[in-house]
């Protein structure tokens, strides 16, 4: 069963070798990036129902058993995540058939996509921390040249700031693996989750926020974000609604997977620093949107206060919280990846991103406003959509342990969202076009059908959320049990060590 | 022997800190291959430095006879300069085309040259540069 675990890295990396190889063929290079976004989908969840069928899947490469080779492994979190990586992949390889120019295609747009696609499967599924580093590396490295793809000046302008800082946050990562192999002579989660118990826990404290910078920046927490808004709004919206969607929520896997099953030895502490960190990121998020009006420069601010959502999850440290942190990662996912996407078609239909300029799409565009009021209502949290759902998860999981200062800022900032959202409605929907601005034709249908998807798919998990919220119930509560991660790495016997060390 | 290693990891890091925060953008590339080589030099470290043979298990043993040195710190120090290798030569040419397309390299003065009416019109064409 094991190739099933390495499926959704290997094939898009196959992918991507034959779309070097096609580099002259475009229209080749296009059916054969679409048709392997779909294939990925479907392996995808057949892995995710393997997994919640049979439990963890673990792949040891070589043949060499954990700790001393590489593992993979598939638990729900990774399962679903990997997921909604192959969801993002359709959709946005769908809207670039129309959004990438051929310019960009010449320079090689598909085979980086599906390198990039490759780094964040390998990410979610890698069960090694140096590992984990490479992966990293793959996705950035791609996404550096996604994002500057195209060489215009915005572009390289946002690149720097994006190529350094994230480079700078590599180093640290890169570093604090060496203090952790320093420390307990492995590298494996597993062994790691086993053997960090017993190692001092002042020094494992630092490791502990080294971690927390170096993944801080990558998921753009308070206040590691500044990159973010400085160079999302940059790329074509297809590029752009990718790294919106997956690449902070990259970081937040890293997050939530380091402090679940590694740095649990002093909660009280680093998952006090994470409230409060969560909290700031909500709340500067969504402040720094509304003194935007470049719709995406505003979406981009969005993407961060989002983020404090999903940390404030991880910190509150419950089954219940972890439970919302994970459905809200999906649920963000789907519409705010979705939200880019229609700004695009907006830009098309009104020639602007600025919302002064923008206008007239209620009127002109009937059905794309539809579409932008599930994403943008379910953004802001409004029942019975997707984010109602995520939200109140992660208030009640506050609720519960009766924290009520962080619960109070995820309700303030969710009424801020929807003012947000309520102003991009007003502007660019409600109002008619400024003078002399004409509708532009109508868009090809290639656009609006990802949009479509993504609106259905952010619909039914609102309206069906059961079987959502089981499959996340289920990664939380592997989550707040690493014994259950151990035993499926490394067997009984280690995890039954590990529980009779930590209680 | 590990401890003025230890000191030189820190002094290289310190370095390259200093020059990444600098306006100078080629200044930055060399900070950053700076800390690149101090984080190398720390995994290095941290997987002890002795003395010993090669890892190398001979036939019929399970395990190599003696002390042997570690090769996985090796091995992981291999992997970091590759990927730091290909992440430097990424950063040198951004520099390059940066200073080709807003003919300067300092991020204060980037911001202002974009901000500054330019010939072409729109934000639809994308300029390559030929």
């Amino acid at each position: 069963m094991s190739w099933l675990v390495a499926a959704p890295v290997v094939l898009p990396l196959l992918t991507a070798a034959l779309l070097f190889v096609l580099q002259s063929r475009s229209e080749v290079q296009r059916v054969l990036s679409t048709t392997s976004t779909a294939v990925l989908v479907t392996l995808s969840v057949i892995l995710l129902y393997r997994v919640s069928e049979g439990g963890i899947l673990v792949a040891q490469f070589g043949e060499w058993r954990a700790p001393f080779g590489i593992s993979f492994v598939a638990d729900h979190l990774s399962a679903i995540m990997v997921v909604v990586t192959g969801v993002m992949a359709v959709a946005t390889a769908v809207y670039a058939l129309r959004d990438i120019d051929g310019t960009r295609e010449e320079l090689g747009y598909h085979p980086l996509f599906h390198v990039l696609l490759a780094g964040i499967n390998g990410a979610f599924l890698t069960g090694d921390l140096f590992n984990l580093y490479v992966w990293f590396e793959v996705l950035l490295i791609s996404s550096f040249v996604l994002l500057t793809l195209g060489n215009r000046r915005e572009q390289l302008e946002g690149g720097i700031k994006y190529v350094a800082v994230n480079l700078v946050s590599s180093m640290i990562f890169l570093g604090a693996i060496g203090l952790v192999y320093g420390l307990t002579g492995t590298l494996n989660f597993a062994d790691l989750a086993v053997r960090l118990p017993e190692a001092p826990g002042g020094l494992v404290t630092v490791i502990a926020m080294l971690f927390l910078v170096a993944f801080g920046v990558k998921a753009a927490l308070f206040p590691l974000f500044f990159w973010l808004p400085a160079s999302y709004h940059t790329p074509p919206l297809a590029i752009a609604a990718l790294f919106a969607g997956m690449l902070t929520k990259v970081g937040v896997y890293a997050l939530i997977r380091v402090f679940t099953l590694l740095f649990v030895h002093d909660v009280a502490y680093t998952h006090t620093i994470l409230l409060w960190i969560s909290g700031f990121t909500m709340l500067i998020g969504v402040l720094g949107a509304a003194a935007q009006s470049d719709v995406r420069k505003l979406l981009s601010f969005h993407i961060i206060s989002q983020i404090g959502y999903m940390i404030m999850g991880l910190a509150l440290y419950t089954p219940l919280a972890l439970l919302g942190s994970i459905f809200y990662i999906v649920h963000n996912i789907v519409a705010k990846a979705n939200l880019f996407l229609i700004a695009g078609i907006g830009r098309r239909l009104t020639g602007s991103f600025d919302l002064a300029r923008m206008g007239g799409l209620y009127r002109g565009a009937p059905f794309l406003s539809v579409l932008f009021l599930i994403s943008a209502f379910s953004l802001a949290g409004f029942p019975p959509l997707s984010g109602f759902w995520a939200k109140l998860v992660v208030v009640l999981a506050g609720a519960r342990v009766e924290a009520w200062p962080i619960v109070a800022v995820a309700l303030l900032v969710g009424l801020l969202t929807l003012y947000s959202m309520t102003k991009v409605w007003q502007a660019a929907f409600w109002t008619p076009l400024p003078a002399g601005e004409r509708m532009q034709e109508r868009p090809s249908a290639l656009l609006y059908a990802p949009a479509v998807g993504l609106a259905l798919l952010t619909l039914a998990m609102g309206l069906w959320s059961g079987p959502f919220l089981a499959l996340t119930e289920a990664a939380a509560n592997e989550l707040m049990d690493p014994s259950i991660y151990v035993r499926a790495v490394l067997g009984e016997a280690a995890a039954a060590a590990m529980r009779g060390d930590t209680p | 022997m590990e401890t003025p290693l230890a000191v030189l990891v820190g002094v290289l890091f310190a370095s390259g800190l200093y020059l990444v925060m600098q306006r100078n953008l080629l200044r930055f590339v060399f900070g950053l291959l700076l800390l690149s080589a101090s984080v190398n030099l720390l995994i290095f470290t941290a997987g002890r430095v002795t003395r010993g043979t090669a890892p190398i298990i001979p036939e019929g043993l399970p395990t190599p006879p003696g002390d042997v040195a570690n090769a996985l710190p090796q091995a992981l120090v291999l992997t970091a300069i590759v990927i730091g290798f290909g992440l430097i030569v990424f950063a040198i040419v951004l520099v390059l085309r940066t200073h080709e397309r807003l003919g300067t390299i300092d991020t204060a003065e980037m911001a202002e040259r974009l901000e500054a009416p330019r010939p072409v019109a729109t934000d639809l064409e994308d300029e390559v540069p030929a």
